[in-house]
């Protein structure tokens, strides 16, 4: 193989390695100031100018904290489950375009680290790797706030992801392959939001549950389960769930924003592939701040409701709206 | 299929134009060490023993704010004035005085009960120790500085001047 591609690689992985690490830290501090905001606070302003050194304090404290393993859990799956929750999230990058191709000393270098022809399929399997993690981190706690927070998790994920591999199904039909590349190039002249728009929604709130967020935090739920599934962490483990849960929300945000929202390309206007990223990130920070804003409003369903929407409302509705679009395509050709 | 009603719809909207809207109000939030919250004119706070303007102690040491006191935090002993080492007016003075913050309940019994006003809860809130001892304010951290004009107790007086423990009243009718 070629040196000089595998080196374009691990660059190309170091970049978005980094950019998913500090993306997770300073959406920390985005989502404190935000909520507060919300709330007619301040937030946090001490650590440095406008509180930009929080995250990095925050990180100094959960490294020093005490790594406790309760003496009746499963030991090598309670280490196992936080690394098993945040890789998903950190590989998932890997088929997210976030640009066309650029000239460096006469090498074109594509602003993607591969583009495989099942790249959509890749994100649904990827996405669902987590599930294991949260669920195992609940069980081999051996603590039954854990559990119920690990079994909500598995049923509240498996539930929604027909719904949102349904809500995917669109932007293929319409883009005629798997290929995120191809999908966003296929966007160039209409976002696939208006012929989609059922579909947008149903992938954010589908999203929204996938990613444990509220008002889907069921599996956390402070209030009811202490702090669900990741009750008995501390440390640097607790740090890894928060870290999976954030860049989880980056990484729905930049595949909402590439389905839906033309990814790096802003319509009718041509603009130089170097500006590709930072039109990909506007949009990934429109979306996350939604998902902050949504946060601050809506209270937490009650689990009964939660299941009803995503089996009673939100399975049929990307059914209905898969064959529609289907019947649509098969007409006008 | 149990489709969303309309007016959930338009109640999660609604709900979401109200906290866009708040994030455009002026924040509550008083930056504390930097600005400082306004004290109300009947506000509780840190006691001190005042002094008359010559300088002498208005505490004379009858202990009645120890009687008065419902959580049993002040401790007081006197001792005998001479005209030589004259501490405050009359014949007695307080040659120990001690509140114990962390039995204080600032409900401020001992200044009604003070009959010459010597003591007084003033609007320092910013009580921090780090320890039991600490806590305890003994006499000389409770007065106040020597006013301007006056002398520190113990003063050498002219004898026969401060035979009154408890000052006239200038109106008896007040």
């Amino acid at each position: 193989m070629d040196t000089a591609l595998l080196i374009e690689w691990l660059i190309k992985s170091v970049i978005l390695l980094f950019f998913g690490l500090t993306g997770f830290a300073y959406l920390t501090l985005l989502e404190r100031r935000a909520l507060a905001r919300i709330q007619v606070r301040i937030g946090p302003n001490r650590a440095g100018p406008w509180g930009l050194l929080q995250p990095l304090a925050d990180g100094i404290k959960l490294i020093f904290k005490e790594e406790l393993i309760p003496p009746l859990a499963d030991k090598p799956l309670f280490i196992l489950s936080p690394i098993l929750t945040v890789l998903p999230a950190l590989i998932i990058w890997a088929v997210i375009p976030w640009g066309r191709q650029i000239v460096i000393a006469g090498r074109e270098i594509n602003l993607y680290l591969t583009d495989i022809n099942v790249g959509v399929l890749y994100l649904t399997a990827v996405a669902s790797i987590a599930v294991y993690g949260i669920t195992l981190a609940g069980w081999s706690s051996n603590n039954k706030y854990a559990l119920l927070g690990g079994l909500r998790s598995s049923a509240q994920m498996v539930s929604y992801e027909l719904a949102l591999g349904l809500a995917f199904l669109g932007p293929i039909m319409l883009a005629g392959s798997m290929s995120l590349v191809d999908i966003v190039e296929a966007q160039k002249n209409l976002w696939f939001v208006v012929p989609q728009f059922l579909g947008f929604i149903i992938f954010l709130l589908a999203g929204l549950a996938e990613v444990n967020r509220a008002p889907f935090d069921m599996p956390e739920a402070e209030q009811e389960l202490t702090a669900g599934y990741h009750t008995e962490y501390s440390g640097m483990k607790f740090a890894l769930f928060f870290m999976a849960e954030y860049i989880k929300m980056i990484a729905i945000s930049a595949i909402a924003a590439t389905l839906f929202l033309g990814g790096y390309r802003l319509p009718f206007i041509d603009l130089p592939p170097i500006l590709d990223p930072v039109v990909l990130f506007i949009k990934i920070f429109v979306l996350v701040f939604g998902m902050i804003w949504v946060r601050a409003t809506l209270p937490r369903l009650r689990y009964d409701r939660l299941m009803a929407l995503g089996w009673k409302v939100l399975l049929p509705l990307a059914l209905v709206n898969v064959f529609i679009t289907a019947v649509i395509m098969v007409f006008t050709g | 299929m149990a489709l969303p009603e309309r007016a959930q719809v338009q109640e999660i909207l609604r709900g979401m134009w109200i906290t866009f809207r708040s994030m455009f109000e002026k924040p509550v939030t008083i930056q504390y060490p930097e600005v400082k919250r306004r004290i109300h004119t009947r506000f509780r706070g840190r006691h001190v023993l005042n002094r008359y303007e010559n300088g002498l102690e208005k505490c004379i040491g009858c202990s009645l704010c120890a009687a008065a006191c419902p959580a049993d935090a002040i401790f007081v002993e006197s001792a005998e004035n001479t005209d030589e080492e004259r501490y405050s007016p009359g014949e007695r003075y307080a040659s120990t005085y001690e509140i114990n913050m962390l039995r204080c309940i600032f409900c401020g019994y001992c200044e009604d009960a003070c009959p010459t006003q010597a003591i007084t809860l003033e609007d320092n809130y910013e009580l921090s120790f780090t320890s039991r001892r600490d806590a305890i304010y003994t006499k000389e951290r409770l007065l106040v500085p020597v006013p301007e004009g006056g002398k520190p107790t113990p003063q050498k007086v002219e004898p026969g001047v401060f035979t009154r423990a408890v000052p006239e009243m200038a109106d008896p009718t007040d």
